[in-house]
């Protein structure tokens, strides 16, 4: 890895197991990724596809006592996995923020806004009460709450759905973090206010040049922001990549599965087409390929040899998938034509 | 809110009212025996009977006796205001008797539930903080001990090592603190821990589920996110959701326990308000059983006013709805 002065994060083999009474489930394994200043890096997946777990465990916020965690989380030269709890919670909240899929659920219903955002200033400031109120009000207005002085002083319950992921927002930044993580930030949200928050965050990003962390499984939400993408499936990186070049050729059966069957302007939806069956238990994850019984384009090595994440040629961007080249370039530009099933090979 | 808390004192007195109502029902239509008899020596004759009765006011039915009890509550009588008429035996004053009885009750209750309170708050929260240790599992050890045990097994238990064994604190009986303070602490720890000990029990596991919930949420992953340390995320964003429905449950039982802390004193020989109803009904003495019912209820009315207008306080979300 070149020593990018702009580069943030860097994690390599990220591995999370949870042992549970049932067996030992395999949220997160041999996840590698980095992000620089300035650079949105989507994370797309399915439900249990470990993109939350890893981001809680780059945030330090998994039960050490529950989740074995292993691998490299550098930031900023520094390994996040190995560092004490105390200096990790100095690092949480202020270079390194997260905002969480339920704007609902993740304030405090029984703090005001304001006192909330306040004591994620006071969390890493020494400044007294009065500035960190200040503060929060300010912030406030700045992601675009009317009247910040006065909502400030309301409670989570007389905000609306938007405003309340905005105050997350306003959370995340009250101390300029290097990095945003945001969690499915739109899922719960309304349409036309799923844009609004994307384009916060754009504009934050922009703004204060920071790194975004963008986890959703909604491709149009990274085909809007992303700079670069990370398709999991089963805990592992199935596709990595810049933005444009996973969106005008994916490699990936995932990913295709994944395009074919998300609706667009372009596309009628009787043409969308689901992905067979349903996400593999991480109790017990498929041999080989971990998408193998679900790929359409499954052959003889797939279900017993794991495909290794690489680049299939010096040009492309790394995949796993045993498919041939030729094939995954036939398959990835018919993408948006070709309904899985149709053309197994 | 003041609209809201009249119309609630309003509704409360209609309640009293009604209890008070049913308990004069109750005595007139239970064929209980005839107060009467208690008062006419060996071989009453009719004549005496009837005139017992007719001082009584016996003789009459429920809702005239009903009747004239709110017109003397209200006006007031011989011994003050409010008056709750005198005592079928011996004809003493039923507001004096309670006024003497009450503070042992409430001495009782205060200290029990300050030791409820504080060590069945205290090991649920350690106990949810240290799940599935040594600690947790003896805590919950503990508790199940405790709601398991009967009061008056307990307190006959304690009575025997403490007081009889080795002899630390003193034994049956109430000393008042103005006669002798140390006398008074000496024989109030063995009731109120005997008393505290199935509350302490049943809170300390509604505090550990409660704050297990809690910091389960998503906000609490938020107060982490923010860098917040371990203790300030249990304690003010834990703590303070968690502990609602334990204040409405605090209230409750302390207002309860105004008549019905029964077994501990009869146990301690406390001779307070739970103490007066039973044997008052047992002796059909019908304004001392009117006069505690009526404590109580106006103190469970009370209680739950109390809980309602405090849980509006600790939860914005019941202040605006």
């Amino acid at each position: 890895m070149t020593q990018d002065p702009r580069l943030l994060l860097d994690v390599r083999d990220l591995t999370v197991r949870f042992p549970t009474s049932d067996g030992v489930v395999q949220a997160v394994s041999g996840v590698a990724f980095t992000l620089s200043r300035g650079e949105t890096l989507g994370i797309v997946g399915e439900s249990g596809s470990g993109k939350s777990v890893s981001n809680l465990a780059i945030m330090g916020l998994l039960n050490r006592n529950r989740a074995n965690i292993s691998g490299e989380v550098e930031f900023l030269g520094r390994d996040l996995l190995t560092l004490p709890p105390n200096e990790l919670r100095h690092i949480r909240g202020k270079d390194i923020a997260m905002v969480f899929q339920d704007p609902f659920a993740c304030l405090h219903p029984m703090y005001r806004v304001g006192d909330q955002i306040a004591e994620a200033v006071l969390a890493h400031s020494d400044e007294g009460k009065s500035h960190a109120r200040k503060r929060a009000v300010e912030i406030l207005d700045h992601v675009g709450i009317p009247n910040a002085k006065s909502r400030a002083r309301d409670y989570p319950h007389q905000y609306s759905g938007g405003m309340r992921q905005r105050a997350m927002i306003a959370m995340a930044l009250v101390h300029n973090p290097s990095i945003l993580i945001a969690d499915e930030p739109t899922t719960a949200l309304d349409v036309t206010v799923q844009a609004q928050i994307l384009e916060l965050i754009e504009e934050v990003k922009r703004e204060f040049d920071i790194g975004v962390i963008l986890v959703t499984h909604d491709l149009g939400v990274v085909a809007e922001t992303a700079n670069s993408v990370m398709v999991m499936y089963a805990g592992r990186i199935m596709e990595y990549g810049p933005a444009a070049e996973i969106f005008a050729q994916p490699q990936h059966p995932y990913a295709w599965g994944l395009l074919d069957s998300m609706p667009s302007i372009e596309r009628r939806l009787t043409s969308l087409v689901p992905i067979e069956g349903s996400p593999p238990s991480l109790l017990n994850p498929p041999s080989g390929c971990p998408f193998h019984p679900r790929c359409p384009y499954r052959f003889e090595p797939c279900p017993t040899e794991r495909p290794p994440l690489v680049a299939p040629v010096p040009e492309a961007h790394p995949d796993a998938c045993h498919l041939p080249w030729e094939k995954k370039v036939e398959l990835g530009r018919k993408r948006s034509v070709v309904a899985i099933g149709e053309d197994a090979a | 809110m003041t609209f809201y808390i009249a119309r609630r004192l309003f509704w409360t007195l209609i309640v009293v009212a009604c209890v008070i109502g049913i308990t004069f029902i109750v005595f007139y239509l239970l064929p209980a025996g005839d107060p009467a008899l208690r008062f006419a020596g060996k071989n009453p004759n009719q004549v005496e009977l009837d005139l017992i009765r007719h001082r009584l006011g016996l003789d009459q039915p429920w809702y005239v006796q009903f009747g004239k009890f709110i017109k003397t509550f209200f006006t007031g009588d011989q011994y003050g205001w409010p008056g709750l008429g005198y005592t079928f035996a011996g004809g003493s004053s039923v507001l004096d008797l309670i006024a003497a009885r009450a503070p042992r009750t409430i001495f009782l209750i205060i200290g029990a539930a300050t030791m409820w309170l504080t060590f069945g708050v205290a090991i649920g929260i350690i106990s949810a903080v240290k799940r599935r240790t040594l600690v947790d599992r003896g805590a919950m050890g503990f508790a199940l001990f405790g709601i398991s045990a009967p009061v008056f097994w307990l307190g006959l238990m304690f009575l025997y090592i403490f007081w009889r064994q080795l002899g630390w604190t003193g034994g049956t009986g109430y000393i008042s603190p103005t006669e002798s303070i140390t006398g008074f602490f000496s024989h109030m720890i063995l009731p109120w821990t005997a008393l505290a000990m199935l509350y302490a029990a049943f809170y300390a596991r509604m505090t550990r589920n409660n704050l297990l919930e809690t910091l389960g949420e998503d906000y609490i992953r938020t107060a982490r996110a923010k860098g917040l340390t371990e203790r300030q995320v249990i304690f003010k964003h834990g703590l303070r959701a968690s502990l609602t429905p334990i204040v409405t449950m605090f209230g409750l039982d302390i207002a309860l326990l105004v008549g019905g802390a029964v077994i501990t004193e009869s146990v301690f020989n406390i001779q307070g308000l739970g103490y007066l109803a039973i044997n008052s009904a047992l002796t059909q003495d019908l304004p001392t059983v009117v006069g505690v019912v009526l404590v109580a209820a106006v103190a469970v009315a009370v209680a739950n006013l109390v809980v309602d207008i405090l849980y509006a306080f600790i939860d914005p979300r019941v202040r605006y709805a």
